[in-house]
């Protein structure tokens, strides 16, 4: 018998795949020493571990701490030791799990450039207010939206400029917090 | 009880309050100030090495042999990479080191400096942990650190890179805390009772357990080794080790099963995959043990006892994972099982041990001897009962000679035998057979070797002399690199690629080139004889033993097979047994 009476998974036989992978988001508590973001993304890329999104940023100046936000795909098995790997790395103070533990506020931004003249600057201007996303720069052909929401929002939106003459994009990457009074 | 002094001496000043006696290094450029403040004092003896990769290995054959952190000292680019296989070595082998590689100037990095190389960028994945110090501020902090860190938990090596600039400037030094605490880096020692408690109502359960012990034990001190010693006996359960793990429980013991895994014996491989309950203690899974991993001890559940979380539930499922010390949990197991009784399973479990008797007397180590030519396994027997009863270290380079090393030389306590197992690092023998020998002055060292590994760090020789280390290497001369011949045999119908040694040296002259002590041997005959001669001559000695050339390693559990499908001694054609699916394995 194996664990939970799992069918285990073989290193041999890698193909073999029994769990289906999932998307997870998982917020790294570390000390902002140099050199830290280097070891936790050196970790996904030295073990194979994909990385879909990254945010890092300096979230408590006085004690340097940082934060950083990776959006992952895994198997669940996969996800266990992406956690107890990162976890091992020195600077790591923690390593939550947000999409299993659930109840996440996940939150994106992007700037997105749209040239056109006419109806279409009608039509884009009409499509930013349905996604209250803000004009932040305009010309007489061209805007820049900064739009704020779920990344299947941000993804939506950039998709409806498309045809409209969306120019390029900017994405900062997933921030991400737990809800309620508790702090990590 | 803070004192002025340089980066450099206080590098000096922190090994020796860390206790360290012995630093193996090459000094270079960048590295000047601290070999000046060497220099300058008589605590650390320093051993000047021939190649940097023979410092690490030496510092890791001081650290397995000692319990104690190697310590390595190395210059800046060229140093620094050439320092890389003996730290990637110690990572995987669990070997705690600190390495001090030098680094040009602070205002020069990044310009490609001379001997300017990223060494914490290059060593980020090979280490533990790894610092680059900007400041002389953090000196002295990530000097104690990096000894906390390489020792504790699980251990491995940590290296610390040092501007030039660093080491001349004017700081404050302070002493070791006596009770090293870190932030973020909190391993944890304590199991968790309940698991322990649940752990050993299955062991009073199991009919047919067995002890899967590893290199966790050696890690864990001297006191592990006891405990494991005692939780046999109290138990009366069979006990396996892995390569790493070898004389934790002694191989005089009647419940010794022998290694397991790939070049394990049958007994133990069989053991493993039929039994009802799996103990692994200190041992982490590796490929070599499990083979193919969904036919795995399919029957049992499975305690896995190890300090690191992520090596539990990362190759194999586990039902009852305890992280923690694996000694403190052994002594919680030992307390628990006392508590409730003090009998061994002895009559409940008698059924196994019969089929465990039926298992040994396969004689799966059996070999056909010559009286014409030495077989490898015969001089390794010869080595251990001439050997016996003396203070023997063991150390091993990479290959058959290995694993027969491993198969017929016999451990009765830890911290004896030193092999590279996880990385596989040819060349390692020698220089960690240096290594113990720094530490143990008066033992007998011996680096069972084979002919091309020992050509990778044979320079080192020379270090040997300089320093008077009578380090004994005993080559099994099968003139191929027996072990990828074995492979070739195995999955490439014999096309020999590569694998034969052609040009070899003369050994005998070699040694005697370094100043050193020849021998060769190639009459069965005169073996013991001339291994009297090795073992007594007080000098560095090379031993070239010619052994029969085309001898397989077995038994073997080929790769993509399970544990009961070994291919067992005297196999006459091993090419037609491993599938197309295995042939991808390593
Ligand atoms: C040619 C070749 C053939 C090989 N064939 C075999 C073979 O047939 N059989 C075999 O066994 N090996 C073989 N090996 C070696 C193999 O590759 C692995 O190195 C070895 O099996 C790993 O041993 P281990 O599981 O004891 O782990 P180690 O690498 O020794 O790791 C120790 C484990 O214990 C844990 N640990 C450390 N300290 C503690 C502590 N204080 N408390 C609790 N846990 C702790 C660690 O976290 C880790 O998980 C071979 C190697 C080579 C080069
Ligand atoms: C540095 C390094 N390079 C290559 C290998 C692959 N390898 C494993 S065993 C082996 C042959 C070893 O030959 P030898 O030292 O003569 O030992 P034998 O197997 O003959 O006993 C090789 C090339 C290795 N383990 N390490
Ligand atoms: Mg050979």
């Amino acid at each position: 018998m194996n664990a939970n009476l799992l069918p285990t998974g073989s290193a041999y036989f890698l193909t073999q795949q029994t769990q289906t992978p999932e998307r997870h988001t998982l917020t790294v508590l570390v000390d902002n020493e140099p050199g830290v973001l280097a070891r936790v993304v050196g970790l996904f890329s030295a073990r194979g571990f994909n990385i879909d999104s990254l945010t890092v940023s300096e979230t408590e100046h006085d004690k340097h701490r940082s934060r950083i936000t990776v959006v992952t795909v895994a198997t669940p098995k996969i996800l266990e030791q992406i956690k107890l790997q990162l976890e091992r790395l020195v600077p790591v103070h923690k390593v939550h799990d947000l999409t299993a533990e659930g109840n996440a506020i996940e939150r994106e931004l992007a700037l997105v450039k749209v040239a056109g003249v006419g109806e279409n600057r009608v039509e884009a201007l009409r499509l930013a207010d349905a996604f209250r996303a803000q004009v932040i720069d305009a010309s007489t052909e061209s805007f820049v939206f900064e739009v704020t929401g779920k990344s299947s929002k941000v993804e939506q939106f950039i998709a409806l400029m498309a045809p409209i003459g969306l120019v390029e994009v900017v994405r900062t990457g997933l921030a991400a917090i737990t809800r309620g009074a508790e702090g990590m | 009880m803070a004192e002025q002094m340089t980066g450099a001496e206080m590098v000096v000043q922190a090994l020796i309050d860390q206790g360290v006696e012995h630093i193996f290094g090459y000094p270079g450029g960048a590295v000047l100030p601290i070999y000046d403040a060497i220099f300058q004092q008589d605590k650390l003896e320093h051993i000047l090495v021939r190649h940097e990769q023979g410092a690490t290995h030496m510092a890791e054959g001081y650290a397995r042999s000692t319990g104690k952190c190697g310590v390595v000292l190395v210059t800046s680019g060229p140093g620094a990479t050439n320092a890389v296989t003996g730290l990637t070595d110690a990572l995987l082998d669990s070997i705690p080191l600190v390495c001090i590689t030098g680094q040009v100037p602070t205002p020069l990095i990044g310009s490609d400096a001379f001997q300017e190389c990223d060494t914490v960028g290059i060593t980020r994945n090979c280490t533990k942990h790894n610092y680059l110090v900007k400041s002389i501020e953090d000196l002295p902090r990530i000097l104690h650190e990096a000894f906390h860190i390489a020792t504790s938990g699980r251990p491995g090596p940590v290296v610390i890179d040092i501007p030039k600039d660093v080491q001349f400037a004017m700081g404050r030094y302070f002493k070791p805390q006596a009770q090293m605490s870190h932030p973020t880096y909190k391993p944890q020692r304590e199991g968790d009772i309940e698991a322990i408690r649940l752990a050993v109502e299955l062991m009073l359960k199991a009919e047919r357990p067995v002890f899967y012990t590893g290199g966790g034990i050696v890690n864990s001190g001297p006191e592990a080794s006891r405990n494991l010693r005692e939780l046999a006996e109290l138990t009366g359960f069979p006990v396996t080790s892995t390569l790493m793990g070898l004389g934790a429980y002694p191989a005089s013991g009647n419940q010794w099963l022998g290694m397991l895994g790939m070049h394990g014996t049958y007994e133990a491989n069989m053991a493993m995959h039929d039994c009802d309950l799996m103990i692994c203690l200190g041992a982490r899974f590796d490929d070599r043990i499990t083979g193919r991993i969904d036919a795995f001890s399919p029957g049992s559940r499975k305690i896995h006892v190890d300090i690191d979380p992520s090596s539990i539930n990362k190759n194999i499922l586990v039902d009852v994972p305890i992280v923690g010390d694996v000694n403190l949990v052994m002594e919680e197991m030992i307390r628990i099982w006392r508590a409730k009784t003090n009998q061994p399973r002895i009559e409940a479990i008698a059924p196994w041990w019969k089929q465990i008797e039926k298992w040994r007397s396969v004689n799966s180590l059996g070999f056909t001897n010559s009286d014409t030519i030495i077989k490898p396994q015969h001089a390794i027997q010869r080595l251990y009962e001439a050997t016996r009863g003396r203070d023997v270290y063991i150390t091993t380079e990479v290959g058959q000679h290995q694993m027969w090393a491993a198969q017929h030389f016999h451990f009765d306590q830890p911290n004896r035998w030193m092999t590279s197992g996880g990385l596989g690092t040819m060349g390692y023998g020698l220089p960690a057979a240096i290594g113990v020998q720094v530490a143990h002055r008066d033992a007998l060292v011996i680096d069972i070797a084979g002919e091309a590994s020992v050509q990778m760090t044979m320079q080192e020789m020379s270090t040997a002399l300089q320093y008077n280390l009578p380090i004994k290497v005993f080559i099994l001369n099968n003139e191929y690199m027996g072990m990828v011949r074995q492979w070739q045999e195995l999955l490439h119908g014999g096309r020999y690629s590569h694998s034969y040694s052609d040009a070899l040296p003369d050994f005998v002259k070699l040694a005697e080139a370094y100043g050193g002590h020849g021998i060769r041997c190639s009459d069965p005959s005169e073996l013991d004889n001339a291994i009297d001669e090795m073992i007594n001559v007080n000098k560095p000695v090379i031993f070239d033993c010619l052994v029969s050339k085309e001898e397989n390693c077995l038994p073997m559990i080929p790769s993509g097979k399970p544990h009961n499908e070994m291919i067992l001694p005297d196999t006459a054609d091993i090419g037609s047994i491993i599938d197309e699916k295995g042939k991808v394995l390593v």
